[in-house]
């Protein structure tokens, strides 16, 4: 291949809000629910039945669009798009074309040549489908409603991304973005984050962007970076070979790591729309924007520059911390309560991290509570139990949220602290293994770990450790 | 009258609204949008550059429902509304994208 290309990527982005009701009746957003539980009238499109905005779906939408350096629209309406589809009751969605909520803004994302700043075209306020289920038995499929109507906003970029990890980047800070203001959980596994992909590339230095695809179903980072690359291939091949790019929207196969074409721009769909009668304009004064902006809490950029400042850890833990607005959560209020910045950053970043990855678990999932992971952190602090065994408390307090106080008094696991105790274990330990004690007197110094090793066994594993090694060496060195 | 509709764009209108029509229906629908535009030419003789496009026949604004869950499951009621119904599902024919 002589000639060099350039890929032009351009994203949307749907998020599910995390509003308690949807966009524009009062049923239950919740996810997981039996099928068609959380339905009335509204979302299954019944005829009669009116739509009524949801206020919380505004605020979220001018939330992202004031985080995102967006202009907000003040005088802005709904327009239904037309098409006919089964996870669709009313055959129209209700969306916004001509006056979307934000526009004109832009993120600021790392790449390895320093800053970018990558431009926001539009977001806008819709609702989303229902969903369907393919009967494998009978010849039909099941329409579940209970996601219609769950309030999304679609946040469509510039085509300003030239390569997957800019991508990535992108829809990292985007997530941050949201997840720190509250208004979604931003999971792209469970669909409450999703992206569509545009492609195109050109030759390097040309001015016209090429003809672009659209890939849908990509469901997690690695997908979206499989997805560009074959993406990116497969047009270059086009091209090389003397044919044409077809402006279509193509569907990747993550497992089979290829996208097939789902529909060209010649049957493509003609939406006619027009603003939708049933819903008045929504007017956002300046008050309402100054309300807002006011609220707006601190985002991770900010957060990482206070932390630094304040509680003095290191900027690797930092940047862990915060990687996840609930784990931030969890260490201020731990903190706030043992006064402990530094054990408190450890305890989260290895034995939290490690359970996480052993449970294939998010930091979003973490339940136990600041108020115990303190308690751990005070009984271990002052050595009221040894460091083993608050291990092996703290996975307790992981798993259940167990109270590490009363669990440790009801086990038992104090460690033992009264050194005559102690000592008249060592003594007998040391006269149960005179070869021990010999090799250790001939220079084997390594010889003391297996002494250790009996003692505390034989002391259930209560004993401190430190205190242990002291006490022998006393012995043995006396 | 003076728009004229092609077959093209009535076969067009009818595959967006899902209608199969006779060739009958097709020459009186021709009829009644040529009709339609007619009067849509009419209304474009008045000059509104300077009026703000309308949205809404109503002088309203701002009407929103707090984000309160009020309606429980109600979904036998719901379903009494399917033509056919399976495992609490509406039951529709097979669709596959």
């Amino acid at each position: 291949m002589s000639k060099q290309y350039e890929t032009v990527i351009g994203l949307e982005v749907h998020v599910e809000l995390a509003t308690k009701t949807k966009i524009f009746c009062s049923c239950s957003t919740e996810f997981g629910g039996a099928p068609n539980t959380h339905t009335c009238p509204v979302c299954t499109g019944m005829p009669g039945s009116l739509p009524v905005l949801n206020k919380q779906v505004v605020e979220y939408a001018i939330a992202v669009g004031l985080a995102t350096n967006c202009t907000i629209t003040q005088n802005c309406k709904f327009d239904r798009k037309n098409y006919f589809y089964p996870d669709n009751p009313q055959n129209y969605q209700i969306s916004q074309l001509y006056l979307p909520i934000c526009r004109n803004g832009s993120v600021e994302i790392e790449t390895e040549e320093g800053k970018k700043s990558i431009g926001i075209h539009e977001i806008h306020m819709e609702e989303d489908a229902g969903k369907l289920i393919h009967d494998d038995w009978d010849d039909c499929s099941l329409v579940d409603f209970n996601r219609s109507g769950v309030p999304l906003i679609e946040i469509v970029s510039e085509p300003d991304m030239r390569s997957a990890e800019e991508v990535i980047a992108y829809l990292e800070k985007l997530r941050m973005i949201i997840q720190y203001l509250g208004a979604s959980d931003c999971k792209l596994n469970e669909g409450s984050m999703r992206a569509d992909v545009n492609l195109s590339v050109r030759e390097l230095g040309a001015e016209e962007f090429g003809t672009r695809t659209e890939m849908k179903n990509l469901n997690s980072f690695k997908a979206i970076a499989r997805a560009i690359e074959s993406e990116r291939e497969r047009q270059i091949d086009l091209l090389e070979s003397g044919e044409e790019v077809i402006q279509e929207t193509r569907r990747w196969d993550d497992t089979k790591e290829y996208s097939y074409a789902m529909r060209s721009k010649e049957d493509a769909q003609d939406y006619r729309y027009f603003p939708d009668p049933d819903l008045v304009p929504v007017v956002i004064s300046d008050e309402w924007l100054e309300e807002v902006r006011k609220r707006q809490p601190e985002l991770r950029d900010e957060k990482m520059a206070r932390y630094a400042k304040e509680y003095e850890i290191p900027e690797y833990d930092i940047s862990i911390i915060t990687s996840s607005k609930h784990l931030a959560d969890i260490f201020e209020e731990t903190v706030a309560i043992c006064n402990n910045p530094k054990k408190v950053s450890n305890w989260l970043m290895v034995e939290t991290m490690r359970l996480l990855k052993e449970h294939d678990m998010e930091p979003e999932d973490i339940r136990f509570s600041p108020a115990n992971l303190a308690k751990l952190i005070e009984l271990a602090e002052s050595k009221v139990i040894n460091s083993s065994v608050a291990k092996e408390v703290f996975e307790k307090v992981f798993d259940e949220d167990i109270n590490p106080e009363e669990y440790v008094e009801k086990h038992g696991l104090k460690a033992v602290n009264d050194e005559g105790a102690l000592r008249a274990t060592i003594e007998k330990i040391v006269e149960a293994n005179p070869q021990s004690v010999e090799d250790y007197r001939n220079g084997k110094k390594k010889a003391i770990g297996f002494l250790v090793g009996q003692t505390m066994k034989e002391m259930k594993g209560k004993a401190d450790p430190g205190m242990i090694n002291q006490i022998l060496t006393d012995i043995l060195e006396g | 009258m003076a728009n004229i509709i092609s077959d093209e764009t009535i076969e067009y209108v009818g595959i967006l609204a899902k209608l199969e029509l006779s060739e009958e229906e097709k020459e009186q629908a021709k009829k009644d949008m040529g009709s339609m535009l007619d009067y849509i030419d009419k209304l474009n003789e008045l000059d509104t550059s300077a009026v703000e496009p309308m949205s809404h026949v109503f002088p309203v604004h701002n009407i929103f429902r707090e984000d309160v869950v009020v309606n429980g499951d109600d979904r036998e009621n719901i379903l009494k509304n399917a033509p056919e119904q399976k495992d609490g599902s509406f039951e529709v024919p097979k669709t596959v994208e």
